[in-house]
């Protein structure tokens, strides 16, 4: 047994392995022609990577199994008439549940965060930054802890909102919120308040300029916060099991946690496979906006990638 | 403005729950909500068993700590030198790097988890390719509690929030600087000690909080990779707790663990308030 143990770091690692030696040489010689670092990278690149494209690969096998390849098909997206995640009532419903929840979340807090925003870009009393540190510091907080706080608040205090869809879609704009607020006020920041007082001093009222001035140039930051909030909400496991009420509340990443050492059949796969090109789909669209609506700002292939990166 | 107390009002809320339902009445959790009435048993409980010799939430405590500290050992030995290359070298291929470092970003971590659940079954890829390099002679149970499945399991998960802020610092940083101080006469290894490392050292910093935080919270990995005793971490201890009669005890750990991550989560906020300082001007 424990020459097992002894033994699993090198092997479980197999695509990392040759760590040692690469740093080795890295640290030896950082500036010469990088021999070891691109490889280093790639080995990166793979072990990253490769694990989920196998999962969604085996979303398409024909058979049961998860791990030996029998050919493909679409059998567990929709030709199985009893497993397959159209004909499985639990399968189906977490995955309405995931878009509804995701979608509700998107809708209401990007609004809301984008007028907490410029309500704290613009207003510079003394509660401004409390506010700031408030959501900042629910931003930070462990995923746990919000998610129990969050559950003890619905259970014990307002039993009015019962667990189920009202609570998870509280507790995740709660959540999200930061991740609009976040980008829309760097956003902000680079902006600069000349453009909306150009306007005004040409005689626009200042929600005229608001609206006519500073929200097409929030654009951008507007719709990469309705994919980011978007993404990470589908996504989202804890605060949504905790503020859960039974199956029909459940969503897909609660799915897969309560099936995925069960005896899942790759029905779990594709449904897991859906949630990832839902999300993909959902953020290629807004890079796409994103690049076009800040075309002419910066140039360079791949800049509006990197900006966008760097808002997360 | 009104905003405001919309947000404000639910946290505030939620911190006074969390404080409110350490301390019961009765058996079952009965919230106190009037703090000069606050019975603190449950409390006491929980942390005589979180610190105390013998504990029995403490053999979880300490496995934490040393899964977190490994996993976020791996994660920059990992994490570093994929950022300084692609900040470095990444050339004409940077933007299709960038994505591959994003992509993670955009699966869901479960889903992740759900991953390595495949290839690591009994019969699983990784067993089967092992067996067939000859590298061990029967099939290894790497998801029956193992912790060093789990450990892996955290750096997978985690590594992405490490190498991002990773990369958007080190980009940062004025290649001049490295310029200068070869010109200087540093050697390539010095230049890399002397100048590049201490310039990163706040982003590997801001990199560890965020990487560690949510590691301390979690407990799904540990249950989808192991659900064995054997690895229990401390936010298994709260899922059992928080699911059983016994829910004030898991607000008491949350308590616990809450107290124990505010001095990184504050650091956290200090870091992100000085760069938006900065960038502001």
């Amino acid at each position: 047994m424990s020459q097992v143990v002894t033994a699993a770091p090198t092997e479980r690692t197999r695509p990392a392995q040759p760590r040692p030696g690469r740093i080795g040489g890295w640290l030896r010689n950082p500036w010469g022609r990088p021999r070891f670092l691109p490889m280093f990278a790639l080995l990166y690149m793979v072990w990253s990577l490769a694990p989920v494209a196998i999962a969604v690969l085996f979303s398409f096998n024909s058979g049961r199994s998860r791990s030996a390849w029998q050919g493909f098909s679409i059998r567990w997206y929709w030709g199985d008439p009893s497993l397959s995640v159209w004909h499985d009532p639990a399968l189906r419903s977490a995955l309405a549940q995931s878009l509804k929840l995701a979608s509700l979340t998107m809708l209401i807090s990007v609004p809301l965060g984008v007028a907490f925003a410029i309500g704290l870009d613009r207003w510079r009393g003394r509660g401004s930054g409390t506010a700031n540190f408030l959501m900042l510091f629910s931003f930070v907080t462990p995923e746990l802890i919000m998610g129990v706080s969050l559950f003890l608040l619905f259970v014990k205090l307002f039993t009015l909102v019962r667990l189920g869809t009202t609570a998870q879609l509280l507790g995740l704009i709660t959540f999200e919120i930061a991740y609009p607020v976040i980008i829309v006020r760097a956003r902000l920041l680079s902006i600069g308040k000349e453009y909306e007082e150009a306007a005004m001093d040409l005689g626009a009222s200042p929600t005229k300029a608001l609206r006519m001035v500073l929200l097409p140039l929030l654009l951008p930051a507007i719709f990469a916060s309705f994919a980011l909030v978007f993404a990470d909400s589908i996504d989202d496991f804890i605060i949504v099991r905790y503020l859960s009420a039974g199956a029909a509340t459940e969503t897909i990443p609660v799915k897969i946690y309560s099936t995925a050492r069960g005896s899942p059949t790759p029905a779990l796969n594709a449904l897991a496979s859906i949630m990832l090109f839902s999300t993909v789909i959902a953020v290629t669209l807004a890079l796409i906006v994103y690049r076009s609506l800040t075309r002419g700002e910066r140039k360079g292939e791949g800049m509006a990638l990197r900006d966008f990166a760097a808002q997360i | 403005m009104w905003l405001l107390f919309l947000f404000v009002l639910p946290f505030y809320v939620i911190v006074c729950v969390a404080l409110g339902t350490v301390d019961p009445i009765f058996g079952s959790a009965q919230p106190q909500w009037d703090p000069l009435r606050w019975d603190s048993t449950a409390m006491r409980y929980v942390l005589n068993q979180t610190f105390l010799r013998g504990g029995i939430y403490q053999p979880a405590f300490i496995r934490t700590l040393v899964y977190v500290g490994s996993a976020l050992a791996m994660c920059l030995l990992i994490g570093y030198p994929v950022a300084y290359f692609i900040t470095r070298h990444g050339g004409r291929w940077k933007t299709w790097l960038l994505l591959g470092l994003i992509a993670p970003f955009w699966v869901s971590y479960l889903m992740r988890m759900l991953a390595w659940v495949n290839l690591l079954q009994d019969d699983g890829l990784v067993n089967t390719a092992l067996l067939r390099l000859h590298v061990i002679g029967a099939p290894v149970h790497w998801l029956e509690g193992q912790s060093i499945t789990v450990i892996l399991g955290l750096v997978y998960g985690y590594i992405p929030y490490m190498i991002l802020p990773l990369y958007g610092f080190l980009d940062r940083i004025d290649p001049s600087l490295l310029e200068a101080a070869r010109d200087l006469g540093a050697s390539p290894t010095r230049t890399f000690l002397q100048v590049t490392l201490p310039l990163s050292k706040q982003a590997i910093l801001a990199g560890s909080v965020i990487v560690t935080l949510p590691m301390f919270g979690d407990y799904y990995t540990a249950d989808l990779l192991s659900s064995s005793p054997r690895t229990t971490m401390a936010g298994n201890l709260v899922d059992h707790a928080i699911n059983s009669p016994f829910v004030t005890r898991a607000a008491g750990l949350v308590l616990v663990m809450m107290i124990g991550l505010l001095i990184p989560m504050l650091y956290y906020l200090y870091a992100t308030a000085r760069a938006t300082r900065e960038a502001a001007g």
